[in-house]
């Protein structure tokens, strides 16, 4: 096995190991250890919740994230195309974006009323401003030189569009998508906390509330880092489309 | 005249960067500009190019003010311009939104020829090679077939071989198109090996000194007498003794 993949590897097993030991040596944390999560997660599988769970969680997700970039992206390219626009805009995301989408529960909850709309409201909200400063920010960092040359050649609007300004902006626009879905996956569990009968964060809370079952609690957080990282890596696939690839610094 | 300066004059706030700069072009000519950095002869370009509008004073090309870019007169800037995103054959056929899809192909493998970059018509401009892909912005510029190239310090991010191999190509390339060229370097020895007629112009503000004809016919030997002659000449013109 290469270095590459045994490094990784040996740390995993160094620190669930470590974990093991400090549960054996201090029952006294309360603490369940990875043998007993493991013995969580199964049963999780085996009661047909695991699944259940992690689809019931991405199902939101989706369409948070996927409802926040339709609006974003379309909303960062105007502001970024129209000196006014962003002029008049960007005071008013400075001031939300320090807010935590956690704050906006009650108002999710006055809206929307208890349920999966709420869920997937917030999701929507946590995932919009970031994209859409990320676009704006995209289109400030066009080389001028390429929009000297577009307009050299007066190729029309939309062709500008499609050979100029979105390609230029395709590999910003991409690691900002990674990015935001990893803070849409972060909140999904708050947001389940609120009010919903399904999902990961919901199986944190329940198992909580109904008995302590502390194993139950923590195979919940796994299951979210495992669940967070599969997405990362298949966001990080089109960073290597050959249309962008020029965008990242390694090239 | 096919482009010509009138009294043409700009500043950037309190500095002024060109004084009444008067300059005419001939259909066909190629025009070189030098002049120490900073005296302003990437804003005559770009004043030229109506990138950028003349503090006072006009340009007019075929007797028409220039007040905006023109597809009919292209500026090429150093290797940058391409758009990394596109292909070689995407970068040459940008331009050419406005004609059939086979005309397009055509005009396309024509210029991908006329540079030398055939076989790389897939290629991406982070696979080429600085001269390369200086090749295919020429390529762009030429496909659609503009009756004026500005090209500002075209060269300037090239190796010293890849630089003379590039110019021999543009010159090439120029008496196969016959455009009429302008061509902004501070590199003396590029204007004279390139030109017709070597425009010198003095540090801020920007102001003509000389304009030197260079009348040694192409392939120019660069170690006759004439070319030494000339080539000191715009030396002592710029104010620096040849010696090292």
């Amino acid at each position: 096995m290469s270095r590459s993949r045994l490094l990784p590897l040996t740390g995993i097993v160094a620190a669930l190991a470590a974990w093991q030991i400090g549960v054996m040596l201090r029952p006294a944390s309360l603490i369940p250890g990875p043998i007993a999560v493991a013995q969580g997660i199964s049963e999780l599988a085996v009661r047909g919740l695991l699944v259940k769970y992690v689809v019931a969680s991405l199902f939101r997700v989706t369409w948070g994230y996927l409802a926040a970039l339709v609006i974003a992206i379309p909303l960062g390219l105007m502001l970024g195309m129209m000196r006014i626009g962003e002029m008049a805009m960007n005071p008013i995301l400075q001031i939300l974006r320090p807010i935590s989408p956690l704050a906006w529960i009650p108002i999710a909850i006055l809206w929307f009323g208890v349920g999966d709309i709420s869920a997937i409201f917030l999701i929507f909200l946590a995932s919009l401003l970031p994209m859409t400063v990320a676009t704006m920010n995209a289109m400030h960092n066009i080389d001028p030189v390429h929009l000297a040359a577009a307009r050299n050649f007066g190729i029309p609007l939309r062709a500008r569009m499609r050979d100029v300004l979105i390609p230029a902006i395709l590999p910003q626009l991409i690691v900002a998508m990674r990015i935001t879905l990893g803070v849409a996956w972060l909140v999904v569990v708050a947001a389940e906390m609120i009010a919903v009968n399904s999902g990961l964060g919901f199986l944190i809370v329940d198992a909580r509330n109904a008995g302590n079952r502390y194993d139950l609690v923590i195979a919940g957080m796994v299951l979210i880092g495992l669940v967070g990282i599969v997405l990362d890596l298949l966001m990080r696939r089109l960073e290597r489309l050959d249309s962008v690839r020029w965008g990242y610094a390694s090239e | 005249m096919k482009v010509q300066f009138s009294d043409v004059s700009m500043r950037f706030g309190a500095m002024e960067v060109l004084q009444r700069i008067t300059l005419g072009a001939e259909e066909g000519e190629f025009l070189c500009i030098v002049g120490p950095s900073g005296c302003g002869k990437s804003t005559l370009l770009n004043i030229a190019g109506g990138f950028l509008a003349p503090g006072s004073g006009s340009v007019t090309i075929d007797g028409e003010r220039v007040t905006a870019p023109d597809r009919r007169r292209i500026f090429v800037f150093q290797e940058r311009g391409v758009f990394p995103w596109l292909t070689v054959e995407g970068n040459i056929g940008f331009g050419l939104f406005d004609v059939s899809e086979d005309e397009r192909r055509a005009r396309v493998a024509q210029y991908i020829e006329l540079v030398g970059l055939k076989g790389f018509e897939k290629s991406y401009p982070r696979e080429l090679s600085g001269g390369m892909k200086q090749r295919v912005e020429v390529a762009r510029a030429l496909a659609v077939n503009p009756d004026v190239l500005f090209l500002d310090e075209p060269f300037g991010a090239l190796d010293s071989i890849t630089r003379l191999q590039m110019r021999s190509e543009l010159l090439r390339i120029w008496r196969a198109e016959r455009k009429t060229v302008l061509f902004v370097t501070h590199d003396i020895e590029e204007s004279v090996q390139l030109a017709d007629r070597v425009v010198v112009m003095s540090a801020r503000p920007g102001k003509i000194r000389r304009v030197v004809d260079i009348d040694i016919p192409h392939p120019r030997d660069l170690s006759s007498r004439r070319y030494i002659e000339l080539r000191d000449l715009i030396f002592g013109e710029i104010g620096l003794a040849h010696q090292v």
